[in-house]
Order: C-alpha cells, then sequence, then structure tokens
C-alpha cells in the first residue's frame, strides 16, 4: 500500500477519540458500571420486578406492531412515491421526514389531543368501539408515525435502482403482475425492508416523547420501559434506573448487531 | 429530472395504492398539522402571540437557541474531524470506530439523559467536586447541552463519511504536491468539497437539537424560566390543561420543522446537481 502523506492523522484520530469517549462511552460505561455496584441480586431484582417486566413486555409488542404495520404502509408508499407520478408527488415526498422533524413531544400532543373523545379522529372512533387515549393501540399509532420515515427512506433508493426490464421479462415470459412482485420484486427489495424495520422497531423501543402524552402510562397496562426509568430517577433510585436501561441498552446492542447482520447479507445477497 | 416511469400497474391498482397513500398521509400528517394550528389560533391571534411572548416562553426560547448554538458547531467539528481520520486514512480498529459513532442511535433518549446524571448528579464524585466550585450542570443548562450533544452526535459524521469515501483523497494528494500546507490544504480543498454534505448534516444534527425531549427532561430539573426548551414548555403547558399556549408553542416547532424539510430538499438538489449519480 501506498504511503499516506495527508497531514492531520494523529491530529484528527486524537480529537476523534477523545471527543468519542467523553460524549459517549464514558458516559455509557458509567451506566454499565452502576448495576455491578448494585450487586447481582439487587440488579436483578430491580431489572424483573413486576412493573417492570410488563413496561418491557409493553414497549416491545407496541414497537413490534408498529414496525410490521410500517413495513406494508412503508412499502405501500416508497412504492407510489418512486413508481407513479401524480400531482402533489413531490410534496408528499418530502413530508415523509415530517415525523423525524417534528419534535417529538409536539407529535405526541397532537395525537393525544385527536384521538381523545372529543377529538376530531376519536369522536369518530369511540362511538365505533375503538379506544385509543390510554390504550396500547394509541402507542402504536405513536410509533407509526414515528417509524415511519425509517422504512421508507431505505427502500425508496433499492426500488428506484429496481431494473425494469427484469420486470418486463418477468412478464413477457408470461408471469402475471402479482406473480412478477411475489417472485421478483419482492425478494430485491426484501432486504431493504428488513433493514427499515430494524430500524424503526429499534427506535420504537426506546421511543418516549411522542408515546407518553397518548398513553396514560397506566401501570401493567400502558407504561413503557423508558418511563420506568424516569419514575426511578424522581425516586432518586438511580441504580434501580440504571438497571432497567442496562436491560434496554443490552437488547438495543443486540438489535444493532442483527442490524449489522442484516446488511451484510443484504450485499451479499446479489442483485 | 428523472422521467415518468411507464407503469407496468393496471390503472385500479395504481389508484388503490396513491389513495392509500393520501389516506395515510392524511391521518397521520396532515390532521396533526392543521390540528396544532387550529388549536393555537382558537383563542384568537392576540392569545397566540401572548403565548410565545410571555417571559417563560421566550427564555425556554433563549435556552433551545443557546443549546443549538453550542451542540451543532460542536457535533460539526468532530463530524469533520472523524470523517476525516476514517476516509483519509487507514488503521487498525477502524470498523470499530465506525460501529461506535452510531452508538447514541441505538440509544434510548431517556438513557442518553440518565448516563448524564449518574456521571455528573450532585450525588456522583465528580458532580459534587462541580458543586463545590459552584458549577452546576445537572438541572442546569449545562447538562441539557451535554444530553443534546449525545443525542445529536451521529447526525454529521454519517452524512459526511459516505461522501468523503466517494471522494477518495487524489485532489488532496495533488494539492500537497503543489505545495499546500495543513490547514490550508483542508480550508482550500477539502471544506469546498464537502461543504453541501456539512450543511446538510448540520442541518439534521440542528432539527434534532431543537426538538430532542426525553434526554433534554431527564437532565433539566424543569424549573419554569430557567431549565426549559421549548418543548418542555409546550408539555408543562399541556399538562396545565393549557392547551391553546401549548400549542401556540408547538405551532413555533412545527414551523421550524416545515422550514428544516425545505431546506433538505433544497440541499437534495443541489447535490443531485453537483455529484451526478452520488446519493448520501
Amino acid at each position: 500500500m501506498k504511503r499516506n502523506v495527508l497531514p492531520g492523522f494523529g491530529l484528527s484520530l486524537g480529537y476523534t477519540v477523545f471527543y468519542l469517549s467523553f460524549v459517549v462511552l464514558i458516559p455509557l460505561f458509567v451506566l454499565l458500571f452502576q448495576p455491578v455496584g448494585l450487586g447481582w441480586e439487587a440488579f436483578w431484582k430491580a431489572a424483573t420486578s413486576r412493573r417492570a417486566v410488563s413496561a418491557y413486555g409493553v414497549s416491545f409488542t407496541t414497537a413490534l406492531t408498529a414496525s410490521l404495520v410500517n413495513f406494508v404502509v412503508g412499502l405501500i408508499t416508497s412504492w407510489v412515491l418512486v413508481r407513479y407520478r401524480f400531482p402533489g408527488r413531490r410534496v408528499l415526498d418530502a413530508l415523509v421526514d415530517f415525523p423525524f422533524a417534528l419534535p417529538t413531544a409536539v407529535a405526541g400532543v397532537c395525537f393525544a389531543v385527536l384521538y381523545s373523545p372529543t377529538g376530531w379522529l376519536g369522536q369518530v372512533l369511540e362511538p365505533l368501539g375503538f379506544h385509543v387515549v390510554n390504550t396500547t393501540t394509541g402507542i402504536t399509532l405513536a410509533l407509526v408515525f414515528i417509524g415511519f420515515p425509517f422504512v421508507v427512506r431505505t427502500l425508496q433508493p433499492v426500488l428506484a435502482d429496481l431494473e425494469k426490464e427484469l420486470e418486463e421479462s418477468a412478464q413477457s415470459l408470461g408471469a402475471d403482475r402479482l406473480q412478477t412482485f411475489v417472485r421478483v420484486i419482492f425478494p430485491a427489495i426484501f432486504p431493504a425492508l428488513v433493514t427499515g424495520f430494524t430500524l424503526a422497531f429499534s427506535r420504537g423501543v426506546g421511543e418516549y416523547g411522542s408515546v407518553i402524552f397518548i398513553a396514560g402510562n397506566l401501570p401493567f397496562k400502558t407504561e413503557i420501559a423508558p418511563l420506568i426509568i424516569m419514575a426511578k430517577l424522581d425516586q432518586f433510585d438511580y441504580a434501580g434506573a440504571a438497571s432497567v436501561a442496562a436491560v434496554l441498552l443490552a437488547f438495543s446492542f443486540v438489535m444493532l448487531l442483527a442490524l449489522n447482520a442484516v446488511q451484510a447479507w443484504a450485499n451479499k445477497e446479489p442483485k | 429530472m428523472t422521467p415518468a416511469p411507464r407503469s407496468l400497474d393496471p390503472p385500479w391498482v395504481k389508484l388503490v395504492l396513491i389513495a392509500l397513500t393520501v389516506v395515510f398521509f392524511v391521518v397521520f400528517i396532515f390532521l396533526p398539522l392543521a390540528l396544532v394550528f387550529v388549536q393555537a389560533l382558537s383563542k384568537g391571534w392576540d392569545a397566540y402571540v401572548a403565548a410565545w411572548t410571555e417571559p417563560a416562553a421566550v427564555s425556554a426560547i433563549q435556552l433551545t437557541l443557546l443549546t443549538t448554538a453550542v451542540v451543532v458547531p460542536l457535533n460539526s467539528v468532530f463530524g469533520v474531524a472523524a470523517a476525516w481520520l476514517i476516509t483519509k486514512y487507514t488503521f487498525r480498529g477502524k470498523t470499530v470506530l465506525v460501529s461506535l459513532l452510531d452508538l447514541p442511535f441505538a440509544v434510548s433518549p431517556v438513557i442518553a439523559g440518565l448516563i448524564f446524571v449518574l456521571v455528573l448528579g450532585n450525588r456522583t464524585p465528580v458532580g459534587a467536586w462541580l458543586d463545590s466550585l459552584g458549577i452546576q450542570v445537572i438541572f442546569a443548562p449545562p447538562g441539557i447541552v451535554l444530553a443534546t450533544l449525545f443525542v445529536t452526535f451521529p447526525f454529521v459524521v454519517r452524512e459526511l463519511i459516505p461522501l468523503m469515501q466517494s471522494q477518495g483523497r487524489e485532489e488532496e494528494e495533488a494539492a500537497l504536491t503543489l505545495g499546500a500546507r495543513g490547514w490550508q490544504l483542508f480550508f482550500r480543498v477539502t471544506l469546498p468539497n464537502i461543504k453541501w454534505g456539512l450543511l446538510y448534516g448540520m442541518v439534521l444534527c440542528n432539527a434534532r437539537a431543537i426538538g430532542e425531549f426525553g434526554a433534554v427532561s431527564v437532565v433539566s430539573g424543569h424549573i419554569r424560566g430557567e431549565t426549559n426548551t421549548i418543548p418542555l414548555h409546550v408539555e408543562i403547558l399541556y399538562s396545565e390543561y393549557n392547551f391553546t399556549a401549548s400549542f401556540a408553542v408547538a405551532s413555533i416547532l412545527v414551523f421550524i420543522a416545515l422550514a428544516t424539510l425545505v431546506v433538505k430538499a433544497w440541499l437534495e438538489h443541489r447535490f443531485e446537481k453537483s455529484e451526478k449519480g452520488e446519493t448520501p
């Protein structure tokens, strides 16, 4: 390999490592160290209290449901935005990122008011027997909103790069449109769909701002895991908060590893 | 401009899918948008203006501006340094470093706040020492800045790495043989090449810094007029059932979000023009 003559290696390495350590690594390490100081038994007790376990369950199931919804909605939206031309398409395309750009607290209060029994959507849904506010349905809706850009933005470039000829030849060989989709298009975009799904899911598990307003935060029913951390902090139970956080962090890292594995597998997949 | 692709789908399929997409956008994006303004203006223009000119709102706006004014430049300088390191050199441990950069994205905002309470809170050795010097970090603006730094940490560097990777280092090496030195090389050659990508990352970082709620909520202490940012102020007003004021303040954030999308779309357009075929 050619010797690198560009200046600045020492400076950029030093600065990067210093900044990364102080802003990210040391604080995270202190968090992981906290349960150790607490002792295994106390850690386990705090991390697996009935209320905490039920909150993990609420967080995981709502995030999972929301990502599944986004799997379908994101696929339809990306397809429509990439393949069709219609008035207003560019506006919709730009607004895909709206959930990312809008502060989560604003999204939270909007949904809580929209779906309240007197809200624009609530007064239609409540008489039909759909209760959204203070239910896991409400949490799921908020997470659908939050996760939506992740799925669409991962899928769009892949759909745009998909070769039209492949579909046309499938069709000329006698496949109907549905067969073409199931056999040709879907397998090609599947890795991107899984990537988007995983991103939306891991974001959903940790999400706080958009959820707490609509959730009602009833213990054992609609209390999410990040809220348990909040509650423990309010009682100055730092070690307890750190224990629950450590469980959530461990889960996030597993998701991150899974995501890397999915991406490695997607890159290997012949195009 | 991309030409309109011939669609192989039957017209009814096309119609149904477009209709579904529009319905989703109406329910999830247009209705919340409309709601903010209808609620904010429900008591008239004067109440609307009063909601964000009252002292607590003004102080929240100031604190948010201060936070972004510190966070965006710091994370941008870091982003450029880290992207330079990763794309211009090969060294051991690079892949580990790259994956560590993404770490804050995987962490719940509440945990992002919690870690700084655990490191710098009054009960920790470091926090107690700082306290004895009269410096309060947690439940004070420095804590808010730190938590926001963490949450928005990856935005700039993530935009720059793919961009600088594709540009390689030939131009810098050429400039070097022509006699450019150190910072001159950076400001004359590298920076002009990456300016759009850098700006793009800064816009994303800025949007998140203004809107961060969970992490800031943990470290803020919620002292009205002192440690409230705009999103926290929205929450307080909402929990006091002062919906009109809450949505009036939220409407500022909506304007910022919409402005972000416009700037973002414009930058993407610039980007496509200057880097044909290169998408971030």
